[in-house]
């Protein structure tokens, strides 16, 4: 789940600076989980606007605000409200507010800060456990990843940071380096535990990100930063 | 003066200091320390950055401590270069006549002045210490040949209060298999959980002629003692050396700190438990060689 957190809005009252007619789009799916884009904060986000002295045309919930196709679909059900409109507000992750800006020519701005992807830990408690490293390698870790939850990325042990097992950077944070030892321990994978861990590889997710999967087709999978690297 | 590297190979007990670059260009402290510090210990550290706080470069500062005939221990973290700056600092390191170098991971950017930056991390401290290798052969990282190879002493540290130890001493094997030659441990003041350390350490160096410095902290008041108990990750003074320093008035506080430093200097020497001690003054380094002198202790000796 992509979590975010409400853009202040102050911001975004001044990013629509010499704009009255706005639509504002949510997503059904991550913003509405992190409580940042769903029904209710859209409803939220109309009411605050138009006390500021601007005119919401129309809104809507996308299903799946990055799923491009359906933003445009959308965007047609409201072909009139679109035409009208001077701004997009759009609650989401950026990639939501992106999917809007495929879609429209008009001044699209984000309502929402995009965090990273979360964990549902319970309602409203969101842990980064997974960074998009590109080649996954938890299961030498007991699969808790270091890349993610050591907030160095530390590959062969902890640092001199670790403090009674919380790290450095946030005392509330566990110290994922004895997470991983107490884990490899319990499984009793010493192999693991003394084993060097090579640098990551990070050419392999360089930005931005691209993937092409045509399997019905019989392409193989391929990972877009390779693939441009294979064009020029 | 001999190098750090031949003390360290003599066998006899090593010695080194430590300078903290300057936050800004006037540098008349730090080389006054430099002159004073040169020709009493048998390497200088000079520091990367420390604690995440922007400083003087530590390439440059190691640069002129040979300039002035020391013998630097050119401190380099993960934190601030991705593996291309490591390594072309590494060579630049050469050029300018440094041969040892401390390979550390760094502070966090969140716990120093420039909480906004971006920490880098390419690299950890073991693939530093494999790189260092690798080029000590005449290879860069990824293996092109470099026209004229490198002649590193190369060394990290080890934090021996770190709780739980366990993941700790897990690390410090990956770092001596990974070809590093000299550990300065994080400071340490219980001398009893010191020596169980060393024993635990000495079985996973057993066979390879690596050495163990000893840090040492030098403590200046109750209350800085306190505070890192409180706030340094890895570092326990105990209550003993808390009362110690609480016996006497404030204006003798350093003082007793240094009697502590050259009563642990002693011990650590005449029972062998480590190769050396490396001491941390922290801006007061001018009292090293007093402290030194107490211990009995003459870096040419």
């Amino acid at each position: 789940m992509i979590i975010s957190t409400k853009k202040p809005i102050e911001e975004i009252i001044k990013a629509l600076e010499g704009e009255t007619k706005v639509i504002i789009l949510g997503c059904g799916e991550c913003a509405t989980v992190s409580q940042t884009g769903g029904e209710n904060e859209v409803a939220e986000m109309k009411a605050v606007l138009e006390e500021a002295g601007k005119q919401v045309v129309a809104t809507d919930v996308v299903h799946t605000g990055c799923a491009e196709l359906d933003v445009k679909r959308v965007l047609r059900q409201h072909k009139e409200a679109v035409e009208e409109a001077e701004a997009f507000v759009v609650l989401s992750c950026g990639a939501g507010t992106q999917a809007v800006r495929a879609a429209t020519d008009k001044h699209v701005l984000p309502g929402c800060d995009p965090l990273f992807l979360g964990n549902i830990q319970r309602s409203m408690d969101f842990l980064e456990k997974c960074a998009h490293c590109g080649a996954c390698v938890i299961d030498d870790y007991g699969s808790i990843c270091p890349v993610t939850l050591c907030p160095k990325g530390l590959l062969n042990g902890p640092c001199g940071g670790t403090s009674h097992g919380k790290c450095e950077v946030d005392p509330e944070l566990d110290c994922a380096w004895v997470l991983i030892h107490e884990q490899l321990k319990k499984e009793g994978r010493e192999d693991k535990r003394t084993r060097i861990h090579e640098p990551k590889e990070w050419n392999i997710v360089r930005h931005p990100g691209a993937l092409v999967e045509r399997r019905q087709l019989g392409d193989e999978k391929k990972l877009g930063a390779k693939k441009k690297l294979e064009a020029k | 003066m001999g190098t750090y590297r031949d003390a360290c190979n003599s066998g006899r007990f090593v010695v080194s200091g430590e300078i903290g670059p300057p936050k800004g260009t006037n540098v008349e402290a730090m080389l006054r320390h430099i002159d004073l510090l040169n020709d009493k210990v048998d390497g200088l550290n000079v520091t990367d950055n420390q604690s995440a706080v922007m400083r003087m470069g530590s390439l440059v500062v190691s640069g002129e401590i040979v300039r002035r005939g020391g013998d630097p221990i050119f401190q380099t973290t993960c934190r601030d270069r991705n593996r291309l700056g490591l390594q072309s600092d590494l060579l630049s390191a050469a050029f300018l006549g440094i041969t040892n170098v401390l390979c550390l991971t760094g502070d966090h950017p969140v716990v120093g002045d420039h909480k906004q930056s971006k920490g880098v991390f390419d690299f950890d401290s073991i693939h530093l210490i494999q790189c260092c290798r690798k080029m000590n052969e005449g290879y860069d990282w990824v293996g092109n040949e470099l026209d004229g190879a490198t002649d590193f002493f190369v060394g990290a540290v080890v934090t021996p209060e770190s709780d739980p130890l366990e993941p700790q001493l897990y690390k410090f094997a990956r770092k001596v298999e990974a070809g590093t030659d000299f550990f300065q441990t994080q400071a340490v003041y219980d001398m009893d959980n010191f020596q169980r350390f060393m024993e635990e350490a000495r079985e996973i160096t057993a066979g390879t002629g690596v050495k163990i410095m000893a840090g040492l902290v030098v403590l200046t008041s109750v209350g800085m003692a306190k505070y890192m108990n409180r706030a340094v990750p890895g570092i326990f003074v105990p209550d003993a050396l808390l009362e110690e320093m609480a016996s006497v008035p404030k204006e003798e506080a350093l003082h007793k700190g240094m009697e502590i430093a050259a009563r642990h200097i002693r011990f650590l020497r005449e029972h062998k438990f480590c190769d050396g001690v490396h001491i941390m003054a922290i801006g007061k380094e001018e009292i090293v060689p007093e402290i030194l002198e107490m211990a009995g202790v003459r870096a040419d000796a």
